[in-house]
């Protein structure tokens, strides 16, 4: 398929498609060759690009840092050792600012979930068309979305993760009564214990949607930047066909969006990051006596 | 766009990545970072003690100082004392010796006189004899009158 011969909108939908790998409607086993084909596939599926492009990322960032960890000494740090040293002091006291009691789990986590998701979005700044031409010319795969945090299934898979952490130590700091007063006890209280009786089904509707809402505002929140970002990418990418005075043009926009764009990658997963963090101190904080 | 298995597979690798920096990332640099921080304030406490000694060293030095300023003045005035005492033993000692030879020549200078005196007392009752033995013509014997004679030398 050359890019000639697409149309933009196929251009786009190309770039929006996954490596999908699941059963076919057929019965067999393989690889989806149209985002059609994909969507038939049904739950029972997995996204290749996504999931190589986010395990490699993480395992560079895991590979790296432990690396670096192993050979840390008390002792003058190196240049690697002081750069590692930086993020893991900046994660650090974001945790230290944010999270008022004590779990030694929550600083990896948001060290982890910092810089993951910061190499996932840092990938939007790879020109759109580099990798994908490159598996094409290779025989590798059609179809190849680079941005693992562009697919919601990662940027959920995560929030996900964090939601069931903080129900977790919910359930460990308050137990399974004080989780479930949480829910439903409050904001409306009552001393009567009819009165407090007909307000649990209000008090657990508004406390239930406000518990639902922390993983999906959480990862749509970083999807849809990082998905919008892509996005427009992918549209100035498209102006390369355009002509060269147009290309000329797409160039010095590419340009300018990537600029910006490093400050929103940063930001989202900073914010995420911090996010993480703030769910983690609620479960770990009574609401109830404040 | 397609929620599927990859939302379980990215939650497994999730796990396993926070897993994993926790034991082998944070851990170390952490333990690391703090080893540096207790380095640190336990260089900064030593520098502070340091600091101290010189200080409490500095002052001990100042009191030796002044000690042996001190000292040394009273070595000097109690030589200047002995001095004095030396110079005025020997003024003394040289005066009294001065007084002895002194005494001892006007004693020296008595006795000769008185011994020249007797001499001539002697010689003085010699010639009186002689004068008297001329005036009286005739020997005086002396034995004879050797009282008179004594008498006359007591008297001269």
């Amino acid at each position: 398929m050359s890019t000639e011969t697409i149309t933009s909108s196929e251009y786009i939908k190309h770039h929006l498609t996954n490596l999908t790998f699941g059963q076919h409607p057929d019965g067999h086993w393989g690889i989806a060759h149209s985002a059609e084909e994909a969507k038939e596939m049904g739950f029972w599926a997995i996204h290749l690009d996504s999931m190589f492009w986010s395990i490699f990322l993480g395992a560079l960032f895991v590979f790296f840092f432990s690396k670096i960890a192993k050979r840390a000494t008390a002792g003058v740090p190196g240049k690697f050792q002081n750069f590692v040293e930086t993020i893991v002091d900046f994660v650090d006291d974001s945790v230290k600012d944010s999270f008022s009691a004590k779990n030694d789990l929550v600083a990896p986590l948001a060290l982890t979930i910092f810089v993951w998701v910061f190499l996932m979005n840092l990938m939007d700044l790879i020109p759109v068309d580099v990798i994908p031409w490159l598996t094409q010319k290779l025989h590798i795969a059609h179809y190849m979305k680079v941005v693992p945090s562009t697919d919601p299934n990662v940027t959920f898979g995560m929030a996900i993760g964090v939601f069931l952490l903080t129900l977790y130590y919910s359930v460990k700091v308050k137990g399974v009564g004080g989780f479930l007063g949480e829910l439903t006890l409050q904001p409306f209280e009552a001393k009567n214990p009819l009165v407090k009786l007909l307000l649990i089904p209000v008090n657990f509707f508004l406390e239930f949607v406000s518990l639902i809402s922390k993983p999906i505002s959480l990862s749509l929140r970083l999807f849809g930047n990082m998905y919008a970002g892509e996005m427009i990418f992918i549209l100035i990418a498209l102006m390369y066909s355009a002509g060269w005075a147009m290309g000329t043009f797409g160039g010095f926009l590419q340009f300018i969006w990537a600029v910006f764009h490093i400050l929103i990658i940063t930001l989202q997963a900073f914010i995420f990051m911090t996010l993480t963090i703030v769910y983690m101190d609620m479960a770990h904080t009574d609401h109830v006596d404040h | 766009m397609n929620i599927n298995l990859t939302l379980i597979g990215q939650m497994i690798t999730f796990v396993v990545f926070v897993w994993f920096t926790k034991k082998y990332v944070w851990a170390p640099i952490i333990a690391a970072l703090e080893e540096r921080k207790t380095k640190i304030a336990d260089g900064l406490a030593a520098a502070e003690k340091g600091k101290h000694e010189l200080e409490l060293a500095e002052s001990r030095a100042v009191d030796v100082l002044k000690e042996s300023k001190a000292k040394a003045q009273e070595f000097i005035a109690q030589a200047q004392k002995r001095a004095d005492e030396i110079i005025d033993e020997a003024k003394g000692t040289a005066r009294i010796e001065g007084e002895r030879i002194i005494s001892a020549a006007q004693a020296l200078a008595e006795q000769e006189m008185s011994e020249a005196k007797e001499k001539l007392r002697k010689e003085v009752g010699k010639l009186a004899i002689a004068g008297a033995e001329q005036i009286l013509m005739r020997e005086v014997d002396a034995s004879a009158h050797k009282e008179v004679l004594e008498k006359l030398g007591a008297q001269l």
